[in-house]
């Protein structure tokens, strides 16, 4: 890359973009995922500020409770701006294709797939992330369910389990384990600790 | 991703004049409208679709499901399909559907895919979704890698030489047992398109999916008044029990009146290029007792004209199979 930025044939915009893309390698991002406090940072350095990032488009969502005024890429999925403009990286990048539910995240209440979701059809819109729901001295209910079950192995689909699990709560759903492994489908885990997990939602439904 | 401008219509007109810029409303369409987003942003990471604008019609007032006056349903098309799949009505009057729509995708898909969507659900045809490989439908004339290749879940009726994808929708097969109607706002105004005549075959053109044309908005599905004393089933079989889409699948609405099927409506999904309504099962229902003999042959007549793949094979004799236990049990019921 650095090879191509130094060309004389390269043009400056061409060159700018390459440079920032350079800078900001570090975090794994371009700029146009940057918090606004972090690219104010870097604009000393590359002279490339957000408003500068062509069709970039200013949204506000309220994340946890709390409002985030941010200008993004419109490709951005809500599940990029939650992990690396917001830099909640509770939410987990499985497949980003829809297929594993690591992402499952809570819009207006409703359990979906932050990866299958653009960030900009959220404009005004209450995200809930792993984050949201408790905190490690106060746990929510389910959090603490899956601790007390042992609801997991490697961790990495947890978040996501956890937050499909709670938003099953408030779901049409049968009494029975059957019919928590039906909604829970949308939930892959590598590990296999679906016993567990069922355990866990189960725990919380009976006793709260 | 390729870069695109992202616009929220105000109203549906606007959405209309803005779609209707595109070249084509079907495959590589330059604008798209976007709904939950569960298809096309898949497509879109895997640069199967490379819209230059994408309009957003989540905020456009087609969100509503109201009854008809004649007694039937008015679903609009951003209706999510988890609350079309619990609205009473759907469950009480179109089991189907509600049966269909909660065996298909996840809780998590069905709380952001829309009806409108559903409807233009793309294949999940391998070749299609792989831009390195050849495909008819995405690059018309490529040549059709799967009838040579990877064929096992793909279609074995409405097949072409030039393509065997199959319609992966659950709530289509539904829908097409209800007799749907498709409403449609376009650049000339409003019409209506029954449900059977909305998706096309494949034939030479299987870059064409349906009869839409640039501009064409889907905004709301009607349904008929349902039929009285009608018994609903939607019986899916699939290579796991959930978060699976369909090897073969069937939709029955049938009416039973002394010992007799007086009206049959059948559909099946996981086998067709679209979703396969079949007229040739329904005259082999009506006016017949309801036993096993009867959804024997009804099953035999939905599947006469099946032409197996290299892998596929199996889906004949399992779509029957499907088909005979969907009619046995939902007479029974």
């Amino acid at each position: 890359m650095s090879d191509i930025a130094k060309s004389d044939d390269v043009d400056r915009s061409r060159r700018k973009f390459l440079k920032t893309s350079g800078t900001t390698a570090a975090v794994g991002v371009l700029s146009a995922y940057l918090p606004a406090h972090a690219s104010t940072e870097q604009s000393s350095q590359t002279d490339v500020s957000r408003s500068a990032i062509e069709g970039a488009m200013p949204i506000t969502l309220r994340i946890n409770g709390k409002e985030h005024k941010l200008r993004l890429d419109p490709r951005t999925t809500l599940l990029d701006c939650i992990r690396e403009t917001v830099t909640l990286t509770g939410t987990k990048k499985g497949c980003d294709h829809g297929q594993c539910g690591a992402c499952t995240v809570h819009v207006n209440g409703k359990r979906v797939l932050s990866c299958l979701n653009l960030a900009v059809m959220h404009d005004g819109h209450e995200i809930t992330t792993i984050e949201g729901l408790g905190t490690p001295d106060a746990l929510h209910p389910m959090q603490a369910a899956f601790l007390a079950c042992d609801g997991y192995q490697c961790g990495y689909c947890t978040s996501g389990q956890i937050m499909s699990a709670v938003a099953l709560l408030k779901e049409p759903c049968g009494p029975d384990d059957a019919s928590v492994k039906e909604l829970m489908s949308g939930n892959i885990c590598r590990c296999g600790a679906y016993a567990n997990i069922v355990a866990a939602i189960q725990q919380v439904r009976k006793h709260g | 991703m390729r870069m695109f401008e992202f616009i929220r219509p105000t109203d549906s007109q606007a959405a209309v004049a803005a779609a209707a810029q595109s070249k084509t409303a079907q495959q590589g369409a330059d604008v798209r409208f976007m709904g939950g987003g569960t298809t096309l942003i898949d497509l879109m990471k895997l640069n199967v679709e490379t819209p230059a604008r994408v309009l957003d019609i989540n905020r456009l007032p087609f969100d509503k499901i109201a009854d008809t006056t004649v007694g039937g349903l008015d679903i609009g098309a951003t209706v999510r399909n988890s609350d079309l799949a619990y609205h009473p009505r759907v469950q009480r009057d179109y089991s189907v559907l509600s049966q269909a729509i909660l065996q298909g995708a996840s809780a998590q898909i069905r709380n952001m895919a829309t009806v409108g969507g559903n409807l233009l659900q793309r294949t999940r045809c391998v070749y299609f979704r792989d831009t390195a490989m050849p495909c008819n439908k995405r690059e018309p004339g490529s040549g059709c890698p799967a009838i040579t290749g990877h064929n096992r879940t793909l279609a074995i009726l409405g097949t072409s030489e030039h393509c065997i994808a199959t319609n992966p929708s659950d709530m289509c097969i539904a829908m097409a047992a209800l007799e749907a109607t498709i409403h449609i706002q376009g650049p000339k105004g409003t019409r209506t398109v029954a449900f059977g005549d909305f998706h096309v075959l494949p034939g030479n053109t299987p870059e064409r999916e349906t009869i839409l044309e640039p501009g064409d908005l889907i905004t709301h599905v009607t349904l008929p008044p349902p039929m009285s004393g009608s018994k609903h089933l939607y019986l899916k079989l699939r290579d796991r029990a959930s978060y699976e889409f369909a090897l073969a699948s069937a939709a029955v609405v049938l009416v039973i009146g002394g010992g007799k099927i007086t009206r049959a409506r059948i559909a099946l999904g996981g086998v067709g290029t679209k979703p396969w309504r079949s007229p040739e099962a329904e005259t082999a229902l009506t006016g017949k007792p309801a036993n096993d003999a009867t959804f024997r042959e009804a099953a035999a007549a939905a599947l006469r004209n099946a032409k197996p793949q290299s892998e596929n094979g199996f889906k004949i004799e399992l779509a029957k199979r499907c088909l005979t236990h969907a009619l046995r049990t939902a007479a029974a019921a």
